[in-house]
């Protein structure tokens, strides 16, 4: 295993998708993902990676070059942000409907209007029920090896289905963090070529994407639901294989301290970093806190959660998203349901932080334990509170 | 211009690519230009589908109409997916992960979902280059969703949505010229055709399928459910059609026009338009407005035509 | 044979719901549609193919003495056929109930 390099972490996924010798990259840029596509290109420019990169001219036609190449059998590899994936939000869903794998990187982007560039998880929720398995990564290694585990999981004859990475628009994209890369040989054992089954060939003619009429629509949905649900199994296969392999090891709910900790963080992305050194320094000051991590957003570990959760009294989910008009943080509303059939389950709190690039401090995060505290010790009627807004 | 002494239908291939229980309506148009075009594709394509009638009537689950692999996702696409399957075909080659065939990749769409909701689709992969064949089956209108107007619907046209009434003469706008703005992309080959002219439209595909890079042919399609006219005049339509200088057969290769029928004696556009319910509103003044407009147009092509010959001579 | 869409199913779906037997739709009688059906008189037959070459549904072959016939299975009676037939051959008739 090769040294660690200093790098910025959208670089680095460019690297990521070399070692995984992609075949097509179709793209449009967008900010924050810009330095992702740029280096993908300069690696196709430069030989260094044998690929088409498709310079489209939107992200729909971005994603719909993907599902062409994809439905030859190519390893498809592109990467978006924000209104991105808004624009290609209709052709994410058939990615996953037609069960075509790929791998996307989203440089996770607040919503317009206005107009941010920032990070924060709107883009997400948007395609929150698309089909997509989505995985959330925190620092620079974990989407170098995501990225290799995507393409893994995608591919597998067990799933075929499309994978989201996804890592937050600047506070981790144009991070320079020092990270692992495997040697091509290691990749090259961990990842085998991609083995379509029915890909577009005359010499095997298949129809795809057939229309259904209601008498077999809701059939081609169950057999979608069940493969992704499914797909858990080979998701935690994968990283187990990869922890053998490389040393670095998964989960789809990653716990800090939380195991005897009466009060819970809940965080998913970057934050969680924060989040972590936020606890130590609670720890030191005698504070029975502790931290989940939930990296698996798609398919949803409902089981992993309880266990993760169960023997606290309080947990505090900091989403970085709004539900308008609906129950508050889309983070915190899936772990209510995971935990409502429960009998012993911890009192539940909402926040919502971190929109458009506005970073959580240290004193961020202890301040939305202490007011989570008193709301699940006075009670509370509200549905959710926004951290950090000027009133 | 078709001369069946010397293509003698007999002898076009047997072969139904685009297999029979097709739903398409009684007497389509469409379907027919579909299983020409099919015909003269042959066995070695790919072809992404736009959503639409054609699709619609094809690929009922759990059936197909396909006898080659074809792929549909969504409606404005089309030449973005195409785009897509061409570039990995080409990678995927080179990098010995596929046989070298040398499949060519076709995509179909309607009227709407080319010059309409399709367009920037389109534009995008004819600039990158993309070695594909688009064809473009217009019948003028929304047909699938119930004969909506498109950008394509002729001036004066009724529709669900530009109904002719006592403020309206119907569609108000004059249709949108697709091979003009696919020749304004600089490609390589750029043709109008019909299936009442099978034997043009078939060498036609097989001349935009050959030319390396994008090919764009726009292919006239009768739809007598939402012309209102009887089926069995789907092929007399369309031969009406060219003859009245509304729909010219030509080519353009690398810029320079070509009339594919170059005749000086147009018949007059009521010999198209009475059979034909979407006109039965229109008033003479508009008839004359129209028949003013399809002389110049036709004027202006012969000219263009006539000229690139004199250029090239 | 496919099995039909009223008895799948969601096992029975391929992956992505992909159809993998090319040109199934065979199976499926268009012919029912029709309220005219086209009668052919051989005698003014001259096997040129038009009705051949102009049929939307394809379903036009050659019979064993070389004239050519619509297949019936699929014939949804839109009569272009009829109407194109150089010697006029073709006539259209009224489906009986």
């Amino acid at each position: 295993m090769a040294d660690k390099v200093g790098i910025e972490v959208s670089v680095a996924i460019g690297d990521a998708v070399k070692l995984a010798r992609a075949d097509v990259v179709a793209a449009y840029p967008i900010t924050p993902q810009t330095h992702i596509v740029e280096h993908l290109a300069e690696l196709v420019a430069s030989g260094e990676l044998d690929a088409a990169y498709i310079p489209v001219e939107s992200e729909h036609s971005a994603m719909s070059a993907c599902l062409g190449a994809a439905a030859t059998g190519a390893r498809v590899f592109t990467a978006t942000a924000g209104q991105g994936l808004e624009l290609m939000h209709e052709v994410v869903y058939v990615a996953s409907s037609m069960q075509l794998p790929m791998v996307m990187t989203v440089a996770n982007r607040a919503l317009s209007a206005p107009l941010s560039v920032w990070g924060d998880h709107s883009d997400v929720m948007s395609v929150r029920d698309v089909g997509w398995i989505q995985i959330f990564t925190e620092n620079g290694q974990e989407v170098v090896d995501n990225v290799l585990c995507a393409f893994r999981i995608a591919e597998d004859r067990r799933v075929l289905l499309p994978v989201m990475v996804h890592l937050d628009g600047f506070h981790l994209s144009h991070m320079i963090e020092p990270i692992l890369f495997p040697e091509q040989a290691e990749v090259d054992r961990f990842l085998p070529p991609n083995q379509y089954p029915f890909p577009l060939d005359t010499a095997k003619p298949v129809t795809m994407g057939a229309f259904a009429p209601p008498v077999i629509y809701s059939e081609t949905k169950k057999a979608q639901e069940v493969n992704i649900r499914a797909s858990q199994e080979v998701i935690i296969e994968c990283w187990r294989e990869f922890g053998d392999a490389f040393g670095r090891y998964y989960s789809p709910v990653e716990g800090y301290h939380s195991e005897d900790a009466r009060v819970l963080l809940l965080t998913m992305g970057s934050f969680s970093e924060t989040a972590m050194t936020a606890i130590d320094r609670m720890r030191d000051d005698g504070k029975s806190v502790g931290l989940v991590r939930l990296r698996l957003w798609r398919p949803f570990p409902f089981e992993e959660i309880r266990r993760a959760v169960k023997e606290a009294e309080v947990l505090i989910v900091v989403d970085r998203a709004l539900s308008f008009g609906g129950p508050g943080g889309p983070v915190c509303s899936e772990v209510r349901s995971a935990l409502y059939g429960e009998a012993k389950r911890p009192k539940v709190v909402s926040f919502v932080g971190g929109l458009g690039g506005r970073d959580i401090s240290l004193d961020g995060f202890e301040a939305i334990v202490s007011r989570g505290m008193e709301i699940a010790e006075t009670g509370s009627e509200r549905e959710f509170e926004m951290f950090g807004v000027r009133e | 211009m078709e001369k069946y002494a010397l293509y003698v239908p007999r002898l076009v291939t047997k072969e139904e690519i685009f297999a029979p229980g097709h739903r398409a309506c009684i007497g389509c148009g469409e379907a027919l230009a579909v299983r020409l075009v099919c015909k003269a594709l042959g066995r070695d394509v790919i072809i992404a589908s736009a959503t639409g009638c054609m699709e619609i009537v094809s690929s009922q689950l759990p059936y197909t109409s396909w006898q080659v692999p074809w792929i549909h996702t969504l409606f404005e696409n089309t030449a973005a997916v195409a785009s897509g399957i061409e570039a990995a075909l080409k990678v995927m080659s080179k990098k010995g992960k596929r046989p070298a065939r040398d499949t060519k990749v076709v995509a179909f769409a309607g009227d709407g979902g080319t010059s309409d909701i399709g367009l920037q689709a389109l534009s995008g992969a004819m600039e990158r280059g993309h070695d594909f064949l688009y064809v473009c089956f217009d019948n003028e209108a929304y047909m699938n969703t119930g004969i909506q107007r498109s950008s394509s619907t002729p001036f004066g046209a009724a529709t669900t949505t530009s109904p002719a009434g006592k403020m309206s003469i119907g569609q108000t706008s004059w249709k949108k010229n697709m091979p003009a703005i696919a020749v304004a992309h600089n490609i390589p080959y750029v043709a109008t055709a019909c299936p009442s002219y099978p034997f043009d439209l078939m060498a036609k595909v097989a001349r935009g399928l050959a030319t390396p890079g994008p090919a764009y042919i726009h292919v006239l399609s009768v739809c007598p459910t939402g012309w209102r006219c009887p089926p069995d005049l789907t092929v007399r339509m369309g031969r009406l059609a060219v003859e009245t200088g509304i729909f010219p057969l030509y080519e353009v290769e690398n810029g320079k026009y070509w009339l594919s029928d170059d005749s000086s004696a147009l018949r007059p556009v009521t010999d198209y338009m009475k059979l034909q319910g979407r006109f039965r509103h229109l008033s003479e003044d508009v008839v004359e407005e129209i028949q003013r407009r399809v002389k110049t147009e036709y004027a202006g092509l012969r000219r263009k035509a006539r000229r690139r010959h004199h250029e090239d001579g | 044979m496919t099995k039909p869409e009223n008895m799948m199913t969601w096992k029975d779906l391929e992956i992505g719901s992909i159809v993998t037997e090319p040109g199934n739709a065979s199976q499926y009688q268009t012919g029912a549609w029709r309220s005219q059906r086209p009668i052919h008189d051989f005698t003014k037959c001259i096997k040129c193919g038009l009705c051949y070459l102009f049929c939307p549904e394809g379903c036009i072959g050659q019979n064993a003495e070389g004239y050519f016939e619509a297949d019936l299975f699929y014939c949804k009676g839109c009569g272009i056929c009829a109407r194109e037939c150089w010697t006029r051959a073709i006539k259209m008739v009224e489906e009986e109930e």
